[in-house]
């Protein structure tokens, strides 16, 4: 044969893979306002950056007529390519092709790109669309599953893990998504559960939607499984692509700083909190007049919006933002609240990310469902995410700082190396209405006019204990700020922290109260 | 841009924190949490849905903890129910071959 016709035949084996479960199933999977899987990596991906891998390979199962079976590329499509020019490994699994469904081939597919992203230090993309396990394949399809949870765990904390999930994952399928950094979920098109409706039927005789049990809006509001949420599958590739701008390739990088720019001017930082401790306002607005270009990227909008959390730059560096949003539930600590503080102060530390801590709070949510819910255990993940955080942590109070809230949230105790408060921050053990019934409960009740006597004593509390100034005079707090101050104050301490080097005992890993 | 004054007090929800009361939008989440009602000690409830494939006990008897009582087949188990007390059964609620939800009364003693 020719070297031309060898080329041919390569061209047209390619033109075949490339097909995936041919034009029916891609007929099929476009109705259902799904992209295809090569659709969506060339979407994410540069331009004509994509280098596919085991384009050729093939199942040999022979069992259950599967040896009559071409399925094209297994199902799966792995290799390498760029976002904004970094480099990224990147798998899509191939709904067209027998419906995305796992088997040994598949599995190791992905694990070999798991592995190049693992070895070569960069971040890795799964694009998740699959039926789940190939029941043809039996054990080894289970086997392929854990290959690739045990490598999602190694990597953990070393590369940056992506999972977007555009169609079913369900299963044992679900984990690992789960074990990644970053779910990305879509509206209509996402769907993640355990066990599906009809088993839920079967078993419990209970009817639910499979967008109800599982769909993208219950992750991102009610379960807090998924990070973000999108509309569209456009949209979610756009946010994918922001992040990456935020994070490092690996544990050993920093994130390249940017051309630094100034916030704009139409968040007034000092219009913005309310003097009462107990109005509301948006925290998210405080966060906008201190990150440049007033560009705060949010993670987990929708799920325990009485914490926010998300990435904005500082000088043109990466930050991560942990703030309390007294606009929902009065910015209390929760069970949802805590655990997702916690997880993103743990995500800053393992990828040198300095963390800003913007505090007010009134404490811990009181009920009886939060206490049987374990919110002791719950709490302690945050206290333990900052103990432990060893980059540069930066806590400016706002105005509530009360009781078990001011420890938990990035306090001078659990070393925050910098903690400024501003002339509006109240740093008590409680409010001043439950801390005035308490001390002078005994005068209250002894009082001619009890009522009057509580008002008077509220407000000698007040003036006494709900400022930031008893705190500055144990040096617990570093210095008193004027709002306006507080980006030019955060940019300095940011840059003297720049080479901070902390050396913790050496132990295997702690026992955090996941 | 200032989301908070957009809300006006009246939208906001009150939320009573150690006597602060604080105005604040809440969440689906938390305005459709459980409220928790005392467990009965007087009454035996389904901890899983299935079926009740075998009584042991009937009305008057006494039992102590840890008698078998009946076998509830869930999840393709067949779980031995044991008496949680000791006591008397005033009233049993189930009936072989009866399928069953979670959290239903099986048994009452008295």
């Amino acid at each position: 044969m020719a070297i031309k016709n060898k080329i041919q035949e390569l061209r047209k084996k390619r033109e075949e893979i490339q097909m995936g479960g041919g034009e029916k199933a891609i007929e099929k999977q476009v109705s259902m306002g799904k992209m295809t899987a090569r659709d969506r990596i060339r979407t994410l991906l540069d331009e004509d950056s994509f280098q596919e891998y085991d384009m050729f390979v093939e199942h040999d199962v022979r069992d259950f007529d599967m040896g009559k079976k071409v399925l094209a590329g297994d199902g799966v499509i792995i290799g390498t390519g760029t976002i904004f020019g970094k480099p990224v490994c990147i798998f899509a699994q191939d709904f067209t092709v027998a419906g995305g469904s796992l088997g040994a081939m598949h599995s190791r597919k992905i694990v070999k790109i798991m592995e190049h992203a693992l070895k070569m230090k960069m971040p890795l993309i799964g694009i998740n669309d699959s039926g789940g396990a190939r029941i043809q394949e039996g054990v080894n399809s289970l086997a392929g599953y854990g290959e690739i949870f045990f490598r999602n765990t190694i990597s953990s904390g070393v590369i940056p893990q992506i999972s977007v999930i555009l169609g079913p994952c369900a299963g044992g399928a679900v984990y690992s998504p789960a074990l990644t950094d970053f779910v990305f979920v879509v509206e209509n098109i996402s769907k993640m559960f355990i066990t599906g409706p009809e088993v839920i039927k079967t078993v419990l005789g209970e009817e639910i939607s499979m967008e109800d049990l599982g769909g993208a809006k219950v992750h991102s509001e009610i379960t807090g499984n998924a990070h973000f949420y999108a509309r569209s599958e456009k949209e979610c590739f756009e946010q994918i692509k922001k992040l990456m701008t935020f994070i490092p390739r690996s544990n050993e990088h920093k994130v390249p700083a940017i051309e630094p720019k100034p916030p704009k001017t139409s968040y007034a930082i000092e219009d913005i909190v309310p003097d009462d401790p107990k109005l509301p306002y948006d925290v998210r607005d405080v966060i906008k007049s201190i990150v440049d270009d007033s560009d705060f990227f949010e993670i987990q909008e929708y799920w325990a919006a009485n914490m926010v959390i998300g990435f904005g730059r500082m000088g043109g560096k990466t930050c991560g933002f942990v703030c309390n949003q007294p606009l929902v539930l009065a910015g209390v600590l929760d069970v949802d609240s805590s655990d997702k503080a916690a997880r993103f102060i743990r995500y800053c530390d393992a990828f040198n990310i300095p963390i800003v801590t913007l505090v007010d709070l009134p404490g811990y949510l009181p009920g009886i469902d939060q206490e049987h819910a374990g919110v002791i255990r719950h709490g302690a993940k945050v206290l333990y995410a900052y103990s432990e955080a060893t980059v540069p942590k930066l806590t400016v109070i706002l105005r509530k700082a009360y009781g078990g809230g001011y420890i938990a949230m990035g306090s001078r105790h659990l070393r925050a190396d910098f903690v400024f408060a501003w002339p509006t921050a109240e740093i008590a053990v409680m409010g001043p209405e439950g801390a005035a019934n308490i001390i002078f409960r005994k005068e209250i009740m002894e009082a001619a006019n009890p009522e009057e006597m509580r008002q008077q004593k509220v407000k000698e509390y007040k003036e006494k204990f709900a400022n930031p100034y008893v705190a500055a005079s144990r040096g617990y707090i570093d210095t008193v700020i004027e709002p306006s101050e507080t980006r030019k104050i955060l940019l300095h301490a940011l840059e003297v922290a720049t080479e901070k080097s902390v050396s913790l005992p050496y132990k295997k890993h702690g026992i955090p109260p996941f | 841009m200032n989301q908070s004054k957009e809300d006006t007090i009246s939208q906001l929800k009150a939320l009573n924190i150690r006597g602060e009361i604080y105005h604040t939008r809440l969440t689906r989440k938390f305005e459709n949490r459980k409220k928790w009602i005392k467990p009965n000690e007087k009454q035996l409830l389904s901890y899983i849905p299935g079926t009740v494939c075998q009584i042991f006990v009937k009305s008057g008897d006494k039992v102590d903890r840890q008698t078998r009582l009946l076998i509830l087949e869930a999840m393709k188990m067949q779980n031995i129910i044991y008496s949680p007390v000791a006591g008397e059964i005033k009233n049993i609620c189930v009936k072989e071959g009866e399928k069953i939800k979670k959290g239903v009364v099986m048994i009452e003693f008295k």
